[in-house]
């Protein structure tokens, strides 16, 4: 039982979640990934530590209610628990001396992409946070990242907030302007497939964080294989970052698509609960982690 | 005991276990074997020639008094028959059932020359289900403190069976499991069908009862390190029984195309996950009349196969690059893969994983296979005949090949001294790995084994940590005598 200390909601369908897992906290390094199950027969998914205070013991956890677990993980309060959190998982970022690094983060990727801009600032790097989203209330933390002497440029796709389009656009100025040692790209898989490309030409060292599907995170499974340079990958253990100049990522678009009608399907049954149902299964979550806390 | 006269007894065929209806199992989760009745247990039982040095303790991994606990059932002592299991092996519900006891205990009997070996296995377990359902379990006497405390890694056969052996002397032990549910590959990899999973957890309750800790989510290497488990949390020896959890690939193209999976990931999704049940929040690859070629020889190609179908897949075939006789599945679970319909194709070998245009599974090219000579393990060696090569639809592939050691636990501990293979390496008569106090067992050691082996491995640790933890002088944990 993990218990969750804060939750807020950051954005449409985006919630800021704090939960007490003290191990974590002591030894999460940027880039890795927690495994999180919210109910008594949960699947397990992967979301990355955006966040650890070890002296709290605690975790920040960013979750978007796009399927059936995002969705439930997203209605639960502080005071409500998670049925399993493990971790920290995957190898951490690799924070060099890069002089001038820029993270790209689009739409929740800003929240895989803020720990590691965290960490390139408190090596000394100067970094840049491209951050994008559809409109201005998906623009995600750009306070937080400001707060830490980040220079941030904020994109939207309808120009109601920073610049007007993609934030590939953003990049290629940026790179284009000046000399930058590194690039982090953090978002939907398309979105780190173009800024490789971006990149590319001018031989610029560039990492996506991957995000393919998981199942125990731990190796075993191999469910997240992914192919890198033309050789086979399990993004657990050997990531999550690699070279985005040899990621397939067409490969793994397609292998994110692999349970898509299932997803569908399970997502419809909860939308199709009446209010009195829904609010029954919730305190059926809730109960079903307060019985078990007990014993 | 009735006094039936020997040539009776010897006219008798071997016990046949009772079992559901092959194409009645074939649709669902409950177990195949229903287990022997009281009268069928007692008969075989008696058929036991009770040999002056019976053949078959030697045959047993960990040397249970075999003939002394069928010597009881034939006299119908159901619990002690159990108390001279117990002396011997912890797991006796479990072993009963996934053994491979045509290659041990039963493939030394005596009347195995007469094909008529006794079943050992299923007395095993008739035992041990027998004292579980009628709760003749003897119930648990209070053990003296040590003041010791031992951190066992990994919640599988060989992390039980540590466990249990260290808390009987008093010890206090935490288990350690990385996934949120206890038992390994007894969880995750074995299907309910072969091994029910509340036999599993009342096992485990067991451990529990003699005052076992489990934390689960603990995954050592990254949650907590080897070093810290011995500095900050203060335990006194660490045992390392995380098992060999890496899938092996096919490495031929296609195989990251949709529907190929590993045998891990496949069985995991189903038995930890639940992904067969209405409702299950984990997916599965909808297999309903979808044909499915699983890859492999062992007992994992064997779940792998045979679960599928009750998935409702319409045809299962498993390929095999040797033959029939080179496969290390047990005898029983490749019977029973044959009686629900399991095709085998023998002597081919994967070329290639066929895909469409959207990246999902579409076939596979086999190389069609011939014996040549022998190899390192002394089977002949599959060799490929040229120009033989063929295609067969398939929507779903099950890698079911082996695994190696999973590199996370050693990979973070540089004092832990690997072999070229990846496996931990130790000093096997005690267990002792190159880290001063700790030690370790089972598939981490041997590489993908058995279930058995891996008990066994965990019990010789469990004695040499005792002997540790009396001297409290690694370099000279004596040898067992």
């Amino acid at each position: 039982m993990y218990v969750i200390i804060e939750a807020e909601s950051i954005a449409p369908d985006v919630r800021r979640i704090v939960v007490a897992a003290p191990k974590i906290a002591k030894k999460h390094q940027a880039g890795q990934f927690v495994i999180v199950r919210v109910t008594p027969n949960g699947e397990r998914i992967p979301l990355t530590i955006a966040e650890s205070d070890p002296a709290v013991g605690s975790i920040t956890l960013f979750v978007q209610a796009i399927g059936r677990t995002t969705t439930l993980m997203s209605e639960l309060e502080a005071g409500d628990h998670l049925e399993d959190v493990a971790g920290p998982l995957g190898r951490a970022s690799e924070i060099e001396q890069y002089g001038t690094a820029v993270v790209v983060g689009g739409g929740l990727g800003t929240a895989i992409a803020y720990p590691i801009a965290r960490a390139l600032a408190e090596a000394g790097n100067r970094v840049i946070a491209i951050v994008g989203g559809r409109s201005r209330e998906y623009v995600l933390l750009e306070d937080q990242l400001a707060a830490h002497g980040i220079e941030v440029i904020p994109c939207t796709d309808d120009g109601s907030y920073g610049r007007k389009g993609f934030v590939t656009e953003a990049l290629a100025d940026v790179i284009e302007a000046e000399d930058v040692g590194v690039v982090f790209a953090t978002g939907p898989v398309p979105m780190m497939g173009a800024v490789a490309e971006v990149t590319r030409s001018k031989g610029i060292e560039t990492i996506a964080s991957l995000n393919p599907i998981m199942v125990d995170g731990t190796g075993m499974c191999g469910g997240c294989r992914v192919e890198v340079g033309g050789e086979t990958k399990f993004a657990c253990v050997d990531g999550p970052e690699f070279d985005a100049h040899q990621v397939d990522f067409q490969l793994l678009q397609r292998r994110n698509t692999s349970y898509r009608a299932f997803e569908a399907e399970r997502m419809d049954d909860l939308k199709s609960l009446d209010a009195e149902h829904h609010e029954q299964l919730l305190a059926e979550i809730r109960g079903a982690c307060k019985t078990e806390a007990a014993t | 005991m009735i006094k039936v006269p020997r040539r009776t007894l010897n006219k008798l065929d071997r016990v046949t276990m009772p079992e559901q209806d092959p194409l009645v199992r074939a649709t669902n989760f409950v177990e195949v074997n229903d287990g022997l009745t009281p009268e069928q247990a007692t008969v075989e039982a008696m058929r036991c020639l009770q040999c002056k040095t019976p053949t078959c303790i030697d045959g047993c991994p960990v040397n249970i008094q075999i003939d002394q606990f069928i010597e009881r059932v034939a006299n119908g002592d159901i619990r002690g028959a159990a108390d001279v299991i117990r002396m011997d092996s912890l797991l006796p519900a479990i072993c009963g059932r996934v053994c491979p006891q045509e290659a041990q205990c039963e493939g030394t009997c005596v009347l195995d020359k007469k094909n008529k070996p006794i079943a050992i296995g299923h007395l095993e377990r008739y035992v041990a289900d027998t004292v579980r359902r009628y709760g003749l379990e003897p119930p648990v006497e209070p053990i003296k403190p040590s003041g010791k405390s031992v951190a066992v890694v990994g919640s599988g056969p060989a992390g039980l069976a540590c466990a249990a052996d260290l808390a009987k002397s008093g010890h206090q032990v935490r288990i350690f499991e990385a996934l949120h549910q206890p038992g390994g590959v007894l969880i995750y990899g074995i299907p309910e069908f072969r091994l029910p999973k509340d036999i599993v957890a009342s096992e485990i309750d067991g451990l529990k009862a003699l005052g076992v800790e489990v934390e689960t989510n603990a995954i050592i290497g990254r949650t907590t390190t080897v070093e810290e488990l011995l500095s900050d949390e203060g335990y006194d020896a660490v045992f390392v029984g995380v098992g060999a959890g890496l899938p092996r690939f096919l490495n031929v193209d296609g195989e990251n195309l949709i529907g190929v999976y590993s045998a891990n990931e496949f069985l995991t999704r189903v038995n930890l996950m639940g992904a067969y049940r209405e409702g299950a929040e984990t997916p599965v690859l909808d297999l309903t009349g979808r044909r499915v070629v699983v890859f492999g020889g062992g007992n994992t190609a064997m779940d792998s196969a045979r679960t599928p179908l009750r998935l409702g897949a319409e045809e299962v075939r498993i390929a095999y690059r040797r033959t029939e006789a080179e496969m290390p599945a047990r005898v029983e679970e490749i019977h029973h893969a044959k009686e629900e319909g399991i095709v085998f194709d023998f002597l081919v070998s994967p070329v290639e994983l066929l895909g469409n245009e959207e990246g999902w599974l579409t076939g596979v090219r086999l190389q069609r296979m011939e014996l040549g000579e022998p190899d390192d393990s002394g089977r002949r060696r599959p060799v490929p005949i040229e120009g033989d090569i063929y295609d067969l639809p398939a929507d779903v592939v099950i890698v079911a090949i082996g695994n190696s050691p999973n590199p996370l636990l050693p990979a973070t501990e540089s004092r832990l001294e690997q072999t070229r293979w990846g496996t931990l390496a130790v000093d096997e008569s005690t267990g002792r790995t190159t880290m001063p106090g700790v030690f370790a067992g089972g598939d981490i050691v041997t590489g993908g084994a058995t279930v058995i082996l891996a008990m066994g491995a965990g019990r010789v640790a469990a004695a040499s940590i005792e002997r540790y933890l009396a001297s409290g002088v690694w370099d000279e944990v004596p040898e067992p005598a």
